[in-house]
């Protein structure tokens, strides 16, 4: 079980580390509404870790909150064993978090090639003047990040859409492209935001295989909200189950399954 | 071009070395990854050659031992080959889109102890095979990716055995150059197995001497320098890859580029502009259909400036090519064209520079062809089998045509048995079929004569052979007339709409025909002239496009009718099939080519309507999806009357 804080060897091999992120009785509210209401979890680091929960629930209120575009106005959030005080996301990113989006934000008519690059905005300390005329440090830079950019590309498969503007993809390959900015950013830990929404079974499955080979090739941590069930019991160390802005349930997929709340609240209540 | 005489170039690792000397500095391997291209000259080959063979050589391979190699085109697999050759083992190459029950049988076949695979996908196929066939020992792969959770015990990564053997070259190296030293010119080279059209794939044995001499031969035949460059993009399974890029390419020293991905071949093709360029004929129509489609929605000077430039070198261009005379305003035109339109069309194409470019495999269409070589490409045909170590026959440079394969190769002798089959003999002919004495014995006599399969003809004033069919296939009606079916097939494929067809009518009173339509050209088609659908089924059932098929069937029949021996052949009644013919459901071979067999017994309730003369049948069809699980097709086609023009008065006037 991962209830110790020592790391823990899974199954399949994989090394679970101690707590990464800790989030303390989070509550989140948008004038009357409460959106969360006094949720605790962690996230462990190597774990993908799943958050489930009908619609309107507060799944992606609660990535937001990680990715510091909501501050929550009680609870703390624990980031590697400090607590973080109100950021703005920019600096979020910069410790390490990398996120992708539930409605694909990607420039459209930039290349595959340039929307990736600018997940390594970053990594470039070069000022305006050598990027502008392409010299020394700017230069090299890039070289730097052009390569990062496609040992990404090669990692996801997506070399022969390298120099297409992305208006032009299929929206299964806008996510790919999506999941390459945010691993552009080297991120400790990632969020996903429905990244199977609106796929046919076969991106599903290309996409899954994707998510368990950048936490295997990368150590990459992730969070990622999910409403396929199949998909989420299959790829998720453990899930966190919301319903109405509360936390019902959480554990291995197992134990989410077979816990009668979210049986009832989420799955539908069983009949005999 | 100097090469030394080939007294001491007995085999592949020989010709490694020669190059070395002669060409060390020169690029003998590129590959595009990470988006550039990375190159490795033949001094930086052998180096990564035998760091590879002296850490086979520490994992255990033995003389004699079989290595498989399974994976898409990387300069590492082809390492491979000769680094097997060093250590006195035999490489086999595999399809690698093969099933793992297909692995199954080859692996068992050969008995393959050693197994180099490509990535993780190749990997768990072999894994899989592991638990029905013994005697693999160890596993080695190329790309790591996914692979590091996996049981290690007999599981080595490519770069680690290579670690391991420039650790060891203390102790290796002498044992490598003991086994290099024994390779002969009769020890066998590599095996490759046949993609079997009919019945399980047989291993052939072909020797060192078969791939040198074949090598050496056709080099000659067009010239081939170190300066080459080729794209090498076929199956490494095949025979024809194993020629090129392998045997040719030790042989002349040219260099063998690999493309990024198998999506990415196109982009690639521009990038490297290759002089001396294989492919089958679907390469050629995709490429054409694409130029054509892409044509339709440019403008209208560009469109109009295309059509007449096109027409005037349809009309002298293959003469240019030729070097036949042709007058100087024609010349001029020509070359306006060469600046305006054809220059960038062949550089969009990527055939800028190629000097020698072949087709085979299937009959090409003659406007294909003829486009190509309108354009200044020198494109030719030529006919060859695994068993020939490729080639039997091949064009010219100055006889060049559509309808024939061309002259002997060098060194190559033909003769026409009895009943019409093709024989030939030549230093390329194959040693055996590996455990299989039987077959060797009834394809090859002793003489050396080996049976192609094919029914053909010599073209007594040029030379020329001409294929008409597999001898197999090549039956009678029941009224006893000659039935040929590659040869309709041929002809309705040549349509761009259609993309295979299967024609039946042995031991029958006429002939009919299943139907594949090509989706890009229809859907193309269908989307310019507003007609929606919403898949492949509901298309090929779509009534224009059916009436369309039908005006194909028609003229294919007029044209069959010319031709007083094969008149019998023209297709009577006709269905366009519901799904496309395909290598995962068993209808079509790797080397997409069609079972007959398995066809007419898969789809035997069509046959029986086509020939029941009902209007429309209900059918259900079982399909395997890419990950091997099973589904089924529903669908209900129309089958349709074709007109054919009747012969009787024809026969009757001649």
């Amino acid at each position: 079980m991962l209830d110790g804080q020592d790391s823990t060897i899974t199954e399949d091999g994989r090394t679970i580390g101690g707590v990464m992120m800790e989030m303390k009785n989070i509550t989140l509210r948008f004038g009357g509404v409460v959106a969360i209401k006094d949720i605790s979890f962690d996230i462990r680091e190597g774990e993908i870790r799943a958050i489930i929960g009908p619609n309107g629930a507060g799944k992606s209120s609660m990535l937001n909150v990680i990715s510091g575009f909501y501050n929550p106005q009680e609870g703390e959030v624990w980031f590697h064993g400090a607590k973080r005080p109100p950021m703005k996301p920019y600096e979020v990113a910069r410790q390490g978090i990398a996120r992708t989006f539930q409605n694909i934000a990607l420039f459209e008519g930039m290349s595959v090639l340039d929307n990736i690059m600018t997940g390594r905005l970053g990594f470039m300390k070069s000022g305006m003047l050598s990027q502008a005329i392409w010299w020394g440090k700017a230069e090299r830079e890039e070289t730097e990040n052009r390569e990062a950019v496609e040992k990404i590309i090669d990692f996801l498969e997506i070399q022969n859409i390298r120099k297409t503007p992305v208006g032009r993809l299929p929206y299964g390959l806008k996510k790919r492209v999506e999941l390459g900015r945010a691993l552009a950013a080297e991120p400790k830990l990632l969020l996903l935001d429905e990244p199977m929404a609106g796929m046919n079974v076969e991106e599903k499955e290309d996409m899954s295989r994707f998510i368990l080979d950048v936490n295997d090739e990368y150590g990459t941590t992730i969070a990622l909200i999910e409403h396929d069930m199949g998909v989420v019991m299959d790829l998720s160390d453990r899930v966190v189950v919301m319903d109405y802005g509360k936390k019902i349930g959480d554990g291995t997929p197992d134990e989410v399954r077979n816990n009668q709340d979210v049986i009832d609240a989420y799955l539908g209540v069983a009949h005999d | 071009m100097t090469i030394t005489p080939e007294g001491d170039l007995q085999s592949i690792p020989a010709l490694l070395a020669r190059n070395v000397r002669q060409f060390g500095s020169r690029a003998a391997y590129r590959e595009k990854e990470f988006g550039i291209w990375q190159s490795w000259t033949w001094a930086e080959a052998a180096e990564e050659i035998e760091a590879l063979a002296m850490g086979l050589l520490a994992l255990g391979l033995e003389p004699g031992d079989h290595l498989a190699i399974i994976g898409r085109n990387r300069p590492a697999l082809y390492w491979s080959f000769v680094a097997a050759q060093k250590c006195g083992a035999v490489p086999v190459a595999l399809y690698q889109d093969a099933s793992a029950e297909e692995m199954a049988y080859v692996l068992e076949h050969c008995g393959a102890r050693f197994v180099i695979c490509g990535d993780q996908e190749q990997v768990d196929k072999v894994i899989d095979v592991q638990e029905s066939v013994q005697g693999i020992d160890q596993i080695i792969y190329v790309d790591k990716r996914g692979l590091r959770k996996y049981d290690h015990t007999h599981m080595n990564a490519y770069a680690d055995v290579q670690a391991e053997g420039r650790a060891g070259h203390h102790r290796l190296e002498p044992v490598m150059r003991e086994r290099e030293a024994k390779l002969g010119y009769d020890d066998t080279c590599v095996m490759l197995y046949t993609s079997g059209t009919t019945g399980k794939p047989k291993g052939v044995v072909l020797s060192n001497r078969n791939i040198i001499e074949t090598s050496k031969n056709s080099a000659a035949f067009d010239h081939l320098t170190e300066n080459e460059e080729i794209l090498a993009y076929l199956p490494l399974a095949w025979v024809g890859d194993f020629i090129f890029s392998v045997g040719q390419a030790m042989w002349a020293g040219f260099c063998v580029n690999c493309p990024e991905s198998p999506d990415t071949m196109m982009t690639d093709l521009r990038e490297i502009g290759p002089t001396y360029y294989f492919a089958p004929p679907r390469v050629f129509e995709t490429q054409l259909t694409n130029v054509m489609i892409r044509m339709e929605d440019a403008g209208r000077l560009k469109k109009w400036l295309f059509d007449r430039y096109m027409a005037h070198a349809r009309r002298v261009g293959p003469s240019i090519l030729d070097g036949k005379p042709v007058s100087a305003g024609d010349k001029l035109k020509y070359r306006l064209g060469e600046l305006f339109i054809y220059g960038p069309l062949k550089n969009t194409l990527g055939f800028s520079r190629v000097r020698v470019g072949y087709t085979a495999g299937e009959a090409i269409g003659p406007e294909i062809f003829d486009f190509y070589r309108s354009l200044g490409i020198n494109l030719k045909q030529l006919y060859g089998q695994t068993e020939a170590s490729v080639f039997i026959t091949q064009q010219p440079d100055n006889g060049v045509r559509a309808d024939t394969v061309g002259v002997a190769s060098p060194g190559v002798e033909l003769k026409i048995g009895d009943n019409g089959e093709v024989y030939y003999r030549s230093p390329g002919v194959f040693v055996e079929y590996y455990k299989n004495a039987e077959s060797t014995a009834s394809t090859k006599d002793a003489e050396g004569w080996v049976a192609t399969g094919d029914a053909g003809f010599i073209e007594a004033e040029t030379g020329h052979l001409r294929i008409i069919d597999r001898a197999k296939d090549v039956a009678k009606l029941a009224d006893g007339r000659m039935f040929a079916p590659k040869y309709v097939e041929n002809k309705l494929k040549f349509y761009p709409n259609i993309l295979e067809a299967v024609v039946i009518g042995a031991g029958r009173d006429r002939c009919c025909a299943m139907i594949n339509i090509d989706l890009g050209a229809v859907g193309n088609w269908a989307e310019r002239n507003n007609i929606s659908y919403a898949s492949y089924q509901e298309l090929a059932g779509h009534p224009r496009v059916l009436n369309m098929i039908q005006e194909h069937v028609e003229e294919v029949n007029a044209s069959i009718a010319e031709d007083k021996m094969l008149s019998g052949c023209q297709v009577h009644r006709f269905l366009v099939l519901h799904k496309e013919l395909d290598a995962d459901d068993g209808e079509l071979t790797r080397t997409q080519k069609v079972r007959r067999g398995v066809i007419a017994e898969k789809f035997n309730d069509l046959v029986d309507a086509l020939y029941g003369g009902a209007d429309s049948i209900y059918t259900e069809t079982e399909v395997t999806y890419e990950d091997g699980r099973k589904g089924k097709i529903k669908a209900t086609l129309e089958l349709r009357d074709a007109k054919v023009v009747s012969t009787g008065e024809k026969v009757a006037a001649e």
